[in-house]
């Protein structure tokens, strides 16, 4: 049995208001009626789309011509980010590229790590104490020379400095850190600890344990991690600059506080967004989780859908941490981790069929993924189950005949496309070599197998923006400019379908969002540009005025 | 009650294992005979563990608070963070026994635990499943994994014993020398009944040589050796306190007791080496270490070795010559 929340609204539909927007163009996504120009919502939720006369037959309305020179498209649907996007904002940004930060300020790049030293000085004139800390940081392009404790000393001698990079995996900190932590000695042992000629810790600390014993000296709150107010209000803000109307939180803890305090937000009138946090598995056995699951599923309201675990199976195939199948790694690197035990996973799935529980699994490398499908195949023997649309998360590695067992098994997809533009070109070279990075995240092969599909951000590993994630799908572009399989492209209509209505399936929430229909809820974002007239290399540059969430209309934050 | 080497460096030791290998079922009987030994027990997490009800005395965040001092607390994704919480805690633990999960390398958890100043890692135990240890061996997803946890062990207790037959037991045996790195002892168990301080080190009162560190009372932990019939653990382990007359070759004796062939599996030693420097011994299957005693230190007593050793292999007159020989 699937269980799905139930939250219409019952109310009388003629004692309530009608808004009809029109709109340059509507893209619906629903194919037996493609394009309008007009939509009709009633109680947060869309009466009918067409022409105005059409809709004039619904009788009394308000006419809104807001929009009539945008083009709307159903709100995008991000299922695979993390709220923690949001909470990064409290820290400075030290990305290579521009990024808008959720207020719409845009902070520059730092192309050079004078800049990157500067950037974190600013930062430290404007908070007179504390810490500074920065993040987004990437080194890959600026040659091969490392970060150590002096360039950062640079910024302080004095008050401790952190930079968190933008894989999420590597901290650099300066001495006073290093102190702070207990680290500025020598005779430290450890991987994840380079040390100088001077035989200390340069400041460089890769791996969560190398790098969360200096967390509290660099202002990183362990808690922060799992979403606080600030990170989901930020997060928001964030969402409707992209367009987003629907995001994951992929995973969270969702313990009591964190759960009574994302109710709260979620509830509040201008909150602009439907979070569907996902339980993971990680702390209690595969029956509590499940039976959490459950529990936690039916407290789910209108803009907080819960109910859905995510198991991690392995690592990062840029962290060498991805399980991989013969033959490995292409530096020769040795395979990586199971996060998860293979036993831990099947009685996971089992005991998620028999209650109706949907689980994504997050499988980078192809091992993973093999494994991910046996699990499942035995699951399924044991509990015959219809629909349950299990997604497999990254999935990056995944060749063609492991997306034909997808198929078989009913199994979702939500594949890492904007991977390709940050780290394609490290995964040309040294990671899984040119034939298998050619084939990461094989939109294509999806597509051709009939695997229901989306494609994902994982924001803050790499910044929220599903036409940006569309964009990677489309032209499979490295950031150095390589075609990276140009044979596992899609077309603009397959990558707007996959951020939309293709990503509410991979939830089993397209019954509610991911097109303009009747029916459906008011969910829409509002572009200035027509992202199928624009050239398909232009689609990343398709500018979002904001979102309609559930009728409410919220407008992005205008550029400073 | 473990009079410390100095004050504020906690002794660690990392259960690892295979996923039903036994690691919670020792952790339980551990508590159970903690001596007066205030232990904090890591573990990934209470879903887990099933900690015999009548241990626990109470609950707050992710920490269990036990009977006679003792903790559990759950690690999930943030060893080090639980770590540097339990080492602030007061009265700070005694002993602190980290169990992993079964999919995690030991020797990883031991290095990342070893950065925290505050913890010592004096060995890693793995606990393998006697029925499926060679089967998991080879499995196509975690015999890697498996192989790779048989090489970090310092110590290995072979769970589930009374499962296998007498030729099967000794296949196994045969099979484990092949899979681990010399020298590391194999103890058989059944239900993880261990003598205690095998895992947990000596008590205050064998530390200090009062008598009831002998195999009579290690006796009660009925083990079972390699080989059908059932042994009482007095068959199975000697456990004895030997007095050092005065200084030696430290290195020579860390050497003796450190030969495959000693039979010693567990010490713990205060020594004065020929220059007259002073230092903790720490035996742990087959790792070893010694730590300089700084002067300042609490007066850890007369030089003494406490020894467990498996019966019928160790021989206390295979190092005893050695002892005396390098006494000057």
């Amino acid at each position: 049995m699937l269980v799905y929340p139930t939250t219409h609204s019952q109310a009388d539909p003629s004692t309530m208001s009608t808004t009809i927007f029109s709109a340059r163009k509507i893209l619906t996504m629903n194919p037996s009626r493609p394009q309008a120009t007009h939509v009709a919502v009633r109680d947060g939720r869309i009466l009918a789309v067409g022409s105005l006369d059409e809709l004039k037959g619904w009788g009394p309305h308000e006419l809104d011509d807001r929009f009539a020179d945008k083009v709307i498209m159903p709100g995008f649907v991000e299922a695979h980010a993390h709220l923690m996007a949001g909470g990064m904002w409290r820290y400075t940004y030290c990305g290579y590229f521009d990024l808008r930060d959720p207020d719409g300020r845009v902070w520059p790049g730092c192309q050079s790590l004078d800049a990157v030293v500067q950037q974190l000085s600013e930062a430290a004139r404007r908070q007179p104490d504390g810490p500074v800390l920065g993040w987004g940081f990437d080194p890959i392009y600026f040659g091969a020379s490392r970060v150590n404790r002096a360039d950062l000393d640079r910024v302080s001698t004095t008050r401790a400095v952190g930079m968190l990079h933008a894989s999420g995996h590597i901290l650099n900190v300066n001495s006073v850190a290093l102190q702070a932590s207990n680290y500025l000695r020598t005779g430290m042992d450890h991987p994840g600890i380079p040390l100088g000629s001077d035989s200390l810790p340069t400041g460089e600390l890769k791996g969560p344990d190398a790098m969360m014993p200096a967390f509290a000296a660099v202002g990183l709150d362990r808690s922060f991690l799992s979403g606080d107010e600030f990170g989901v209000r930020a997060f928001a803000k964030l969402a409707v600059r992209a367009g987003v109307t629907t995001s994951t939180d992929l995973a969270a803890t969702l313990l009591e506080a964190e759960l009574t305090s994302l109710l709260r937000i979620t509830a509040e009138d201008d909150y602009p967004l439907r979070l569907v946090p996902l339980l993971r598995l990680l702390g209690g056995t595969p029956a509590q989780t499940v039976v959490r699951a459950v529990e936690l599923g039916k407290q789910s309201t209108e803009r907080l859908r819960l109910g859905r675990i995510k198991v991690v199976a392995d690592g990062s195939i840029q962290g060498f941490s991805a399980r991989m199948r013969w033959p490995g790694y292409y530096n020769g690197a040795p395979n990586g981790l199971w996060y998860t035990a293979p036993e831990t996973i099947k009685e996971c799935y089992t005991l998620a069929l028999q209650h109706g529980v949907q689980v994504h699994t997050h499988t980078n490398g192809d091992e993973a993924t093999e494994l991910a499908l046996d699990c499942l195949a035995g699951a399924l023997s044991a509990v015959p189950t219809r629909d349950h649309r299990f997604n497999l998360q990254h999935c990056q590695l995944a060749d063609a005949a492991q997306f034909r067992r997808m198929k078989s098994l009913d199994m979702c997809v939500n594949l890492f496309a904007n991977h390709h533009f940050y780290w394609g070109d490290q995964h040309y070279n040294t990671t899984v070599g040119p034939e298998r990075a050619e084939r990461m995240n094989a939109c294509a092969t999806a597509q051709r197998s009939g695997v229901p599909f989306t494609i994902h951000s994982d924001a803050p590993v790499t910044p929220l923006g599903p036409l940006f994630t569309a964009w990677c799908a489309v032209n499979r572009l490295t950031a150095s400019g390589r075609v990276l399989g140009e044979n596992e492209r899609i077309s603009v209509a397959d990558a707007l379908q996959a951020i939309t209505l293709g990503a509410a399936y991979t939830l089993r929430l397209d019954h509610e969002i991911g097109s303009i229909e009747s029916g459906k809820r008011a969910d829409f974002c509002v572009l200035e540009d027509d992202p199928l007239a624009v050239d398909p290399t232009a689609l990343k540059d398709v500018r979002v005025w904001g979102t309609v969430q559930g009728g409410r209309v919220f407008q992005a934050p205008q550029p400073v | 009650m473990i009079s410390g080497l100095t004050p504020g460096v906690t002794p660690t030791l990392v259960i690892g294992g295979y996923l039903g290998a036994g690691k919670t079922t020792l952790v339980n009987h551990l508590l159970r005979h903690a001596e007066g030994r205030r232990i904090a027990v890591m573990v990934n997490d209470f879903g887990e563990l099933t900690i015999d009800a009548d241990l626990i005395e109470g609950a707050e965040g992710g920490v269990l608070a036990l009977a006679g001092g003792c903790v559990c607390c759950s690690f999930g994704s943030d060893l080090i963070g639980a770590l540097q919480d339990v080492l602030q805690r007061r009265p700070s633990p005694d002993l602190i026994l980290i169990e992993t999960s079964g999919v995690a390398l030991p020797a990883a958890v031991a290095r990342s635990a070893r950065l925290l100043p505050g913890l010592r890692i004096e060995g890693i135990v793995l606990m393998l499943d006697a029925e499926t240890v060679r089967q998991r061996a080879q499995d196509a997803y975690v015999g890697d994994l498996v192989r790779q946890q048989l090489m970090e062990a310092d110590l290995l207790i072979l769970n589930k014993s009374e499962l296998c037959s007498e030729a099967e037991l000794a296949e196994l045996n045969h099979w484990l020398k092949t899979m681990t790195v010399p020298g590391t002892p194999l103890i058989a168990a059944s239900q993880a009944s261990v003598p205690p301080e095998l895992i947990l080190g000596f008590h205050a009162d064998q530390e200090g040589g009062k008598p009831g560190g002998t195999a009579a009372e290690v006796a009660k932990w009925a083990g079972q050796a390699i080989g059908q019939r059932p042994l009482s653990a007095a068959e199975v382990f000697v456990n004895e306190l030997v007095s050092l007359p005065g200084p030696l070759d430290v290195g020579r004796l860390l050497e003796s007791l450190r030969d495959p062939d000693s039979g010693v599996v567990r010490a713990k030693g205060w020594l004065t080496d020929l220059t007259g420097e002073r230092y903790l011994l720490q035996l742990v299957g087959r790792r070893a270490e010694l730590l300089p005693v700084s002067a300042d230190a609490a007066s850890p007593g007369p030089d003494r070795l406490l020894i467990i050793g498996l019966s019928g292999v160790y021989v206390r007159g295979q190092w005893m010559p050695t002892i005396e020989s390098s006494m000057p």
